[in-house]
Parts: C-alpha cells; sequence; structure tokens
C-alpha cells in the first residue's frame, strides 16, 4: 500500500470525525470573527478623530500580533475569567490575533477617502453621524472586508493551535499527529483547515468585489 | 422677489473687520483686515493667486473655519451663533473636482440636500428632474448613472445642481471649472453665466482666472496675500492702477484674443 491509498482509507474510516472537528473548527473561527468585528470595526470607526487613542489602539494591536501564538495560549491560561483551559481561552486569543487587520483596515478605509467628497458632505450640512454612516462607512467597506477577509484566514490557521489548550477542532488532529509522527492524523487535520482558508478567502473575496465603487 | 429674500434685501453676507490665522500666530496671518459685504442678488468674484486665501475666505462664510478676529454674518447673524447645519442647508456649495459621492448615482447626488431635508419621495424626484435638466444633463440619460460614468464637465454640471437642489438663496463656489479643460470650460462658464443671471441668487465665486471674473462678476473683489486690495466691477476693475491689477490685467494681455 503506498502511503497515499493509507491517508485515503484513513480519512474514509475517520470521516465522521474529522467531519464534527471541522464543525469544532468552523464554530471557533466564527465565534471570534463576530467578537472581533464587533470589537474592531467600531474602535476603528472611534479612533478616526483621536490620534493619541489611535497610536496606542495601533501599536497594542500590532505587539499582540507579533507575539508567537503558542505563547499567546500559554499566557492567557492563568488569567482569571478569560483564561483556563478550554474553547473561551481560545476565542480570547484568536480574537486577539484578528483584531488588528480589522482595525486597520477600518481605520485605513475611513480615511482614505476623497477630501473633496468630505469637503462636500460637510458644506452641504450632513452632520458628523450623516457623514460617518452615509458617506465614509459605504465607502470604506470594502476595504473594511478585505482586513475581515485577512484577519478570517489568520484566524483559520492559529484556531489549530487552540487544540493545545484543549480547544478541540482540526488541531486536535495535528497534535497527535505529531505526537504518534503520523501523517495521516497531521494531514486529516491539515487538509480541512487549508480548504477552509482557501474557501473562505475566496467567498470574501467575491463580496469584496461587490463592495467596491469606483 | 419673494418675501423670504425681502427679509435680507441689505447684505446677505457680511464680514467685520475680519482676520483669520491659523495656531493663534498673528504673523502666519492668512486673511487680515477683511471688510465685505455682499449684497442681494450679486455675483460676486474673488479673484487671486493661488494661495491668496480665496478658499479660506469663502469657507468663513459657511461656518467650515471661524474668523480668529472679528465676525462673519449671514443674514445678519454672527457664524459663530448659527446652528451650523442649518446653516449649510441654505448655502449651496460647488468645489473644483465636484466632490459627487461615488457611492451614490447622479439622481442620489442632487436629491442629498431634499433627502436630508426629508423631502417627500415626489417632491424630491420633481426636483431632481428639474435641475438636471436646468444644467443641461437628460434626466433619463444621466439620473441614474454613477459620478465615474461622467465626464468632467457633466461632473461639475452636476455639482452645481446638487448645490441648488433645496433653493438656497446663496451659492459658493470655489474655481468649480477649474480642472476642466479650455473648451468645456468656456462652454460651462458662459452656461453658468446665462443660468445666474436667471436665478436670481447671491453668489460668491472663487477663481484665480481674470477672463472668468470679468465674464461672471457683477463686481471683483482682489485678493492679494490675505488681504483685500481692489474692489470694482468689471468695467472698472481693468482701468485700476493697483499693481496686482496690472500684474491680473498683464496675463490677459499675454493671452491673443482673450479680451472680454
Ligand atoms: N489648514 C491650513 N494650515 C496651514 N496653512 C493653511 C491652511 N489652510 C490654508 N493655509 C494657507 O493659507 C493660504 C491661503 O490658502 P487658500 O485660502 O487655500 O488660498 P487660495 O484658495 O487662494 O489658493 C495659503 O498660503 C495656504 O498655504
Ligand atoms: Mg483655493
Amino acid at each position: 500500500m503506498s502511503p497515499d491509498q493509507s491517508n485515503w482509507s484513513f480519512f474514509a474510516e475517520h470521516r465522521a470525525e474529522i467531519f464534527s472537528a471541522t464543525l469544532d473548527h468552523m464554530a471557533l473561527v466564527v465565534i471570534a470573527m463576530i467578537i472581533a468585528i464587533l470589537i474592531g470595526v467600531p474602535l476603528g470607526m472611534f479612533i478616526v478623530q483621536r490620534p493619541t487613542l489611535r497610536a496606542i489602539a495601533l501599536a497594542v494591536a500590532s505587539i499582540f500580533q507579533t507575539v508567537p501564538s503558542l505563547a499567546l495560549f500559554g499566557f492567557l491560561i492563568p488569567i482569571p475569567f478569560i483564561g483556563g483551559i478550554g474553547k473561551r481561552t481560545a476565542i480570547v486569543a484568536l480574537v486577539i490575533y484578528a483584531l488588528l487587520p480589522i482595525l486597520r483596515n477600518t481605520y485605513v478605509g475611513l480615511t482614505g477617502i476623497d477630501p473633496a467628497v468630505l469637503e462636500a458632505a460637510e458644506a452641504m450640512g450632513m452632520t458628523n453621524a450623516q457623514i460617518l454612516f452615509r458617506v465614509r462607512l459605504p465607502l470604506a467597506l470594502a476595504v473594511i472586508l478585505a482586513g475581515i477577509r485577512t484577519a478570517t484566514i489568520i484566524t483559520i490557521g492559529v484556531a489549530t493551535i487552540a487544540a493545545a489548550i484543549g480547544a478541540g477542532g482540526l488541531g486536535t488532529f495535528i497534535f497527535r499527529g505529531v505526537a504518534l509522527v503520523s501523517d495521516s492524523l497531521i494531514l486529516a487535520g491539515a487538509i480541512p483547515a487549508a480548504l477552509l482558508a482557501l474557501l473562505a478567502d475566496f467567498l470574501l473575496g467575491l463580496v469584496e468585489r461587490k463592495l467596491k465603487v469606483s | 422677489m419673494n418675501a423670504k429674500t425681502e427679509e435680507f434685501l441689505g447684505n446677505l453676507i457680511e464680514f467685520r473687520e475680519v482676520s483669520f490665522h491659523i495656531n493663534d500666530i498673528p504673523t502666519r496671518s492668512i486673511l487680515s483686515g477683511i471688510s465685505l459685504a455682499v449684497s442681494h442678488g450679486e455675483t460676486l468674484v474673488l479673484l487671486g493667486r493661488s494661495g491668496s486665501g480665496k478658499t479660506t475666505l469663502l469657507r468663513l462664510m459657511n461656518g467650515m473655519l471661524f474668523p480668529t478676529q472679528g465676525e462673519v454674518l449671514v443674514q445678519q447673524r454672527s457664524t459663530c451663533d448659527w446652528d451650523l447645519i442649518r446653516l449649510r442647508r441654505g448655502i449651496g456649495y460647488v468645489i473644483q473636482e465636484a466632490g459627487l459621492f461615488p457611492h451614490f448615482t447622479v439622481a442620489e447626488n442632487v436629491a442629498l440636500v431634499p433627502t436630508l431635508e426629508k423631502w417627500d419621495r415626489g417632491r424630491t424626484a420633481a426636483r431632481v428632474s428639474e435641475l438636471l435638466i436646468l444644467v443641461g444633463l437628460e434626466p433619463t440619460e444621466f439620473a441614474d448613472r454613477r459620478p465615474r460614468e461622467l465626464s468632467g464637465g457633466q461632473r461639475q454640471r452636476v455639482g452645481v445642481a446638487r448645490a441648488l437642489a433645496a433653493d438656497p438663496p446663496i451659492l459658493l463656489m470655489d474655481e468649480p471649472f477649474g480642472a476642466l479643460d479650455p473648451v468645456t470650460r468656456a462652454e460651462l462658464q458662459r452656461e453658468f453665466s446665462a443660468l445666474a443671471r436667471r436665478l436670481g441668487k447671491t453668489i460668491v465665486f472663487v477663481t484665480h482666472d481674470l477672463r472668468e471674473a470679468l465674464l461672471l462678476a457683477s463686481r471683483i473683489v482682489l485678493l492679494e496675500a490675505g488681504r483685500i486690495v481692489a474692489m470694482a466691477s468689471p468695467q472698472e476693475f481693468l482701468r485700476l492702477e493697483h499693481p496686482e491689477v496690472r500684474a491680473f490685467a498683464a496675463s490677459l494681455e499675454a493671452a491673443p484674443g482673450a479680451t472680454p
């Protein structure tokens, strides 16, 4: 039997397990992304007019992103409320990773608008809220979505490491595979994770193109 | 003349000893000692080289900027005392690159102020068609286009229509035709000059082009380094002796066949 065939038969035998791990993985990613968007987009809107806060927020988010992911999971374990073993800690770590691209793109999208458009909006008597919601946000949407797309792909990858702190997902196979020196197990985690990332990239890319104006 | 305008028969806009400087550094003054009255129905052209303070002066009129000293009155009330949203919705504003909203159609762009003012749909739609026709754009052809599907000249037409939408008594225009090719510019200048006479609006028009000033103005105000150095009707303007007037007049003579 070639190694290829052994892999395929392994996948076939364990397809139910792989499928449920994939669903777990997606759940982690989706929950983390929703939280990251709910924090990142409003925070990005908030820092547009506040240079000091902007510098701090972007710096903190960048620093978080430079911490190796395994270390970040480790750091979080002893912290009360958000820490410990399991999904909650994993989601906190994933949110921290997803935050920077969302925050940065929201900020860049909102500030990268033709100044003539903003001047006209102000001169026409639009209120600040109207300028934000009817001009800046719609025009920034494609850029914000590009940030969400990047964040989603990062999160799908980083979520495989969440298995190290007992959060489940496709990483479970990878860690077991490393421990047992089994290619089949590693691939059973890695292939679905890669496919998920490609699929997310493709679908969000479609939406992004739809939103692009001018 | 309707009842609304009769109330302000005097000066619609008045500058009283206005100075403007940034960061409270009086030596870096952008405007100084500006006293100026814009009366009802006139087309006042602010002429000056680039950097002379024209845009700043215009932005003091709709409360985008406030004087460091002195005061700016619009309809007899200081811009500092106006509700800025109300003030600006009563003043049309047209800028060089039009500043159209790229995510709105032409019709939505023109309908902006009526929409903000919560006009009903029927009235807004009728007004949009009326305005597009007024600025020479066939509504059936242009209403649903996006700004990127228009030429530069068409965009400026939409910009003018948008500024006129809620029928404001005052229109501020900052080098609206400055970015157009010479042929299109001349065409829009001619049409706008006819339109301005017909509308009876009070217009403050900024330009660095003396020919445009002579064509459109009922009065020309010349700015130099943040000060008013000359003020005259187009007929009298060219006879003034001030060196900056002569400099502009020389630019006119330099261009052959440019006498108005
Ligand atoms: N926000 C600003 N900060 C610093 N300088 C400014 C600012 N706005 C305008 N200026 C300066 O003020 C002068 C007049 O500018 P502006 O009113 O735009 O002139 P114009 O419209 O006649 O070209 C210029 O020298 C310009 O550099
Ligand atoms: Mg200017």
